[in-house]
């Protein structure tokens, strides 16, 4: 199942220009997977840590969240706090 | 260096003690009688968690020294309940969130009730400056200044 | 009811304020905080720490101290692992310098001994040879061509090329056409910001006593606000196993952030090693300032497009914060909440992480949201001035709703921006009349909350009462949540519950007392667990009537037959059935473990007064009104509390708190008498509105309360003094001297 992918415009520089990709995943863990298969410039930035937003719901760590193709996805940093 | 031996009256009980010359109060408070309640927020005398009462005298206990303490009469935290009866300003704390941490309540506890038994109605404004001498960090003091204030109305009533 | 229904109203327990549990012990001074520990056969400990910004350790010479009697051991940094990468190089490095000396009291040595004055005697003893290297504290002065290179490995793929090299992380996100967005404003202000460092200034400083053996076992007691984070660390930078540190949390004396991270304890660790006895180290005020981790100080640039109506047309902002000597300084934050709290159709923003030597930053509550926050809403401020509009009707004009596309991405979930604005608006703060020379400011902030690893374990007692292991240190009265939180599920009087912090064998992993989590997340964890306990009651009594399991449900501490058709039996209360349980299927517990991924953001709007001397320059506060979304007070006076601290700190980081940093690169005020928190005569009482929208991540809906109310201060006040002083202060703190530069700045101009 193909996924649609925003990421912050920041990675652009390592997805040749792109700010929206399509990737085949049905879970938060395969999403970035895929993202650093097919991407491998961003390999290093989610190895560092980043979190999904799936239709508003922010995802700090977890890689089991089921994702369809309906579904609003925005990668983002990691959350962390004080 | 050399220890000095010191006798002094701590909480009610004649205690004695060597000490380090060097070593403060606060130090022979804490690791030689065990008392850990006045905590150290700094050394110097800025942030008064190590509030004590020397001879009725309200001090940072971490800017005297050990030695000077021979023949005084001193008041920790652990001195201001009654047996298992709580001061009226320990009870109010409690009641009214006026902690987080807790790190600075010992120090506060001791100052705050040397001001009521100096001044039994304070005002806002003079609860404030008493206990300039007391950083809190967590609360904003807001609740810290409610409970003093009650607890001083209270004891008014009540005596 | 269903287990699984979430509930937001209609409570028994919930937004009620019992006195906490650990009340008692922390007014009567018995309560052990991280210096309060001993252990037979104790050492103390003392770090040797650099004197320069940055320097080459040239050679280090313990022969001297090692003489002192009552010496037993010296450590440098060949007594730790070697290998390690990421965070736990950057920690390691941190705690113990290598090669580089790279702060004003980087720690480059540390000895036990006998006794604490010894041990700083032989502390001085070390020698060390430095050649001094030319260093760099100010974030824009880090990133011109010729500063001084702290470290050319650090920058990572992100950093555009052409940065200097201490621009180790890059950050850029936002939507739509800002430069169409600018076209079309009839009003754009762009202004230049600076904020300066600031500590948590925690009360209590770090302390641990350690305990580690040659066999690879040992034993930590220490203040921090995630014994979990500090045992895995600590065990990395000491090269042992995970699981054979036992890691005990004190008592804590404040973190906000600070206390997420380690510093002393793997040395401490390090020196039993190698003395073979256990070792206490007790941080002072002035290593606490110069090598723990303050925030970042930061230089900042925002541009805004407004319609005469208000709209806000189009929103950029640049965000440059320096870190200390490492990778991690908040920016991504900084910029992701810059402008959450507003619809924006063109925003973009901008972060840089930039090293300089300093020591490494930490968290500090909501962090890098707060600098941020402050450039943003005095832009805002002084659009709404020029243009002549009202400054909550323009925030209510442009607030992020549900369904609002963030500035940072995705769509937001049920939020309470609007609720918060509406009931500042409504409260009798912002209309009440202000005398001469005061000034009222008004901001609103943004932060994420976090959710993170979460284990607890509840047990059930024979006699019917219970208690909660957390593992989530108890930072400011959250062993009062949980027990209310569990009441509520099990049915049964608060006063039953005693809820423990669990040290890291007794419970799996938990994420550390950060990130506003412990309310939302161990609270849910909690929920589950007395609902697992719930389960394992209701099987007993459905044991006992000979029904199916699904035929009971609980209420009010009662096992109750779930209608007709289960049966006629009276209903079976808690202790009835724990009374016997070891005899029914054996001792009642419930559990939880998960990541909760449900963390709602917060969202608060902050009103101030402020007054200013302009003879002075001296700022007081006046009036503090603080309203924020909890989504649901599980103890509504900590709630408040939490917000009247928020706002204390705002207050301090806005007018009196900085880190002063010398022409050589030391940091020249770190002791309280320099370095000046608000103490209780310079604040007002805070005043404090809970907003309730409930998150829908959570069972009874909690947001995570603690961060969001610093963010709102800085700004707030900012304006307030702006609106007092006659003249817009765009560099934090706003201390008598800034104000005063202001003030003749602009006699000057005018």
């Amino acid at each position: 199942m193909r996924v649609e992918v925003h990421l912050w415009s920041g990675l652009r520089s390592l997805t040749g220009g792109l700010e929206k990709v399509s990737v085949e995943a049905a879970s938060t863990g395969e999403l970035l997977a895929a993202l650093a298969r097919d991407y491998p410039q961003l390999a290093p930035v989610i190895d560092a840590g980043v979190s999904v937003a799936v239709d508003g719901r922010i995802i700090a760590s977890s890689l089991t969240e089921p994702l369809g193709p309906d579904n609003e996805i925005y990668l983002m940093q990691r959350l962390k706090g004080g | 260096m050399k220890t000095i031996h010191v006798t002094a009256t701590v909480n009610g009980d004649t205690v004695e003690y060597l000490c380090d010359p060097r070593e403060t109060l606060l130090d022979v408070l804490r690791d030689r009688l065990n008392l850990t309640g006045a905590k150290e927020g700094c050394g110097t005398g800025d942030c008064g968690a190590c509030s004590v009462t020397v001879d009725g005298r309200l001090v940072c206990s971490c800017l005297i020294l050990g030695v000077e303490a021979e023949g005084k009469t001193i008041t920790t935290v652990e001195g201001m309940a009654d047996g298992e009866t709580l001061h009226p300003l320990q009870k109010k704390f409690i009641e009214y969130a006026a902690l987080q941490c807790g790190i600075c309540t010992p120090g506060i506890l001791v100052a705050a009730k040397s001001l009521l038994e100096k001044n039994p109605d304070p005002t806002e404004t003079e609860v404030r400056y008493w206990l300039a001498g007391n950083l809190c960090r967590c609360t904003g003091y807001d609740k810290i200044i409610r409970a003093v204030l009650d607890t001083a109305a209270d004891m008014r009533e009540a005596s | 009811m269903a287990l699984d229904d979430h509930k937001t109203t209609g409570f028994k327990f919930i937004g009620t304020r019992p006195d906490r549990p650990d009340g008692l012990d922390k007014v009567t001074g018995r309560a052990l905080f991280g210096a309060d520990a001993q252990a037979p056969g104790m050492l103390h400990g003392a770090i040797v720490r650099s004197p320069h910004a940055h320097a080459r350790i040239l050679r280090i010479d313990t022969t001297a101290a090692e003489a002192l009697e009552g010496v037993k051991a010296v450590v440098t940094r060949a007594d730790f692992a070697t290998g390690l990468s990421g965070e736990f190089g950057f920690v390691l490095e941190n705690v113990m310098a290598g090669d580089r000396a790279l702060y004003d009291g980087h720690a480059v040595a540390a000895v036990a001994a006998s006794s604490a004055l010894i041990a700083r005697d032989a502390a001085k003893l070390v020698q060390v040879d430095y050649e001094i290297l030319p260093h760099v504290t100010d974030v824009d002065a880090a990133m011109v061509d010729d500063a001084p290179v702290l470290n050319d490995t650090y920058a990572d793929a992100t950093v555009p090329a052409g940065l200097h090299p201490n621009v180790v992380r890059y950050h850029e996100s936002g939507h739509g056409d800002v430069e169409a967005g600018f076209a079309a404003a009839d009003l754009i202000v762009e202004d230049s910001f600076k904020t300066e460092a600031t500590h948590q200034g925690y009360i209590e400083p770090h302390a641990c006593l350690a305990t580690l053996g040659a066999d690879g076992k040992g034993e930590l007691w220490c203040t921090t606000q995630g014994h979990w984070i500090a045992q895995k660390t600590c065990a990395a930078l000491v090269g042992i196993d995970t699981s054979q540190l036992r890691v005990t949390a004190s008592e804590i004396g404040g973190g906000f952030g600070g206390k997420t991270t380690v510093f002393i304890e793997p040395v401490a660790l390090a020196l039993s090693r190698k003395a073979n006895r256990p070792v206490k180290i007790v941080m002072n005020r002035s290593e606490v300032f110069r090598a723990t981790g303050p925030t970042s100080s930061t230089s900042m640039d925002v541009k805004i497009g407004m319609m005469k109506d208000g709209t806000i047309t189009a929103a950029q902002g640049v965000f440059r914060l320096q870190g200390g000597a490492f990778p991690g300084a908040p920016m991504e934050f900084s910029a992701m909440c810059a402008f959450a709290p507003y619809n924006l159709e063109n925003v973009k923003q901008v972060g840089y992480d930039v090293i300089s030597n300093r020591p490494k930053q930490a968290a500090y509550r909501a962090p890098g949201a707060p600098m941020a926050s402050f450039a943003v809403e005095s832009v805002i401020d002084d659009l709404c001035k020029q243009l002549g509009l009202d400054p909550i009707d323009t925030r209510l004009k442009n607030a992020a709703r549900e369904g609002t596309k963030a500035s940072y991405g995705p769509r937001f979930q049920r939020i309470g921006l609007v609720e918060t604005l509406e009931a500042a608006k409504a409260h009798p703060h912002y209309t009440a009349p202000l005398k001469p020379g005061q000034g009222r400011g008004v901001s609103c902030g943004f932060w994420f909350n976090h959710g993170g690893e979460t284990s607890v374990s509840l047990a059930l007692s024979e006699d019917g009462t219970c208690q909660i292991s957390v593992g989530t240190p108890d930072i400011g009265g959250s062993r009062a949540s949980m027990a209310l939180m569990a009441a509520e599920v099990l049915g049964i009087a608060y006063e039953n519950f005693r809820v423990t912090v669990a040290d890291t064998a007794t419970l799996g992993y938990n994420d550390v007392s950060h990130g506003s989590r412990v309310t939302y997340a161990s609270g849910l964890a909690t929920i589950k667990a007395a609902q697992d306990a719930v389960a394992k009651l209701c099987k007993r009594a459905a044991a006992k009537w000979g029904i199916p399991e699904d035929a009971v449900y609980w209420e009010d501490g009662f096992a109750k037959p779930s209608g007709a058709n289960a049966g006629n039996f009276d209903p079976i209360p808690l202790a009835e059935i724990t009374k016997d349980m070891g005899s029914t299927g054996g001792p009642i517990s419930g559990h939880f473990e998960a990541t909760p991924e449900g963390a709602g953001v917060s969202f608060g709007t902050h009103i101030v007064d402020a007054e200013v001397d302009p003879e002075t320059g001296k700022t007081a506060v006046v009036r503090y009104t603080v309203i924020q979304d909890a989504g649901k007070a599980i103890h509504p006076t900590y709630v408040e509390g939490q917000f009247q601290g928020g706002a204390a700190q705002g207050i301090g980081w806005a007018l009196n708190e900085e880190y002063v940093y010398g022409e050589d690169g030391r940091l020249q005020n770190s002791i309280f008498l320099d370095y000046r928190v608000p103490v209780a005569s310079d604040l007002p009482m805070i005043d404090t509105v809970i907003v309730e929208v409930p998150n829908p991540g959570h069972p009874y809906g909690v947001r995570g309360v603690g961060e969001t109310g610093i963010v709102p201060p800085l700004a707030a006040i900012a304006n307030a003094v702006s609106a007092a002083a006659g003249v817009r202060l765009r560099h934090l703190p706003m201390s008598p001297p800034r104000i005063l530069r202001a003030l003749r700045a602009q006699a000057s101009e005018g």
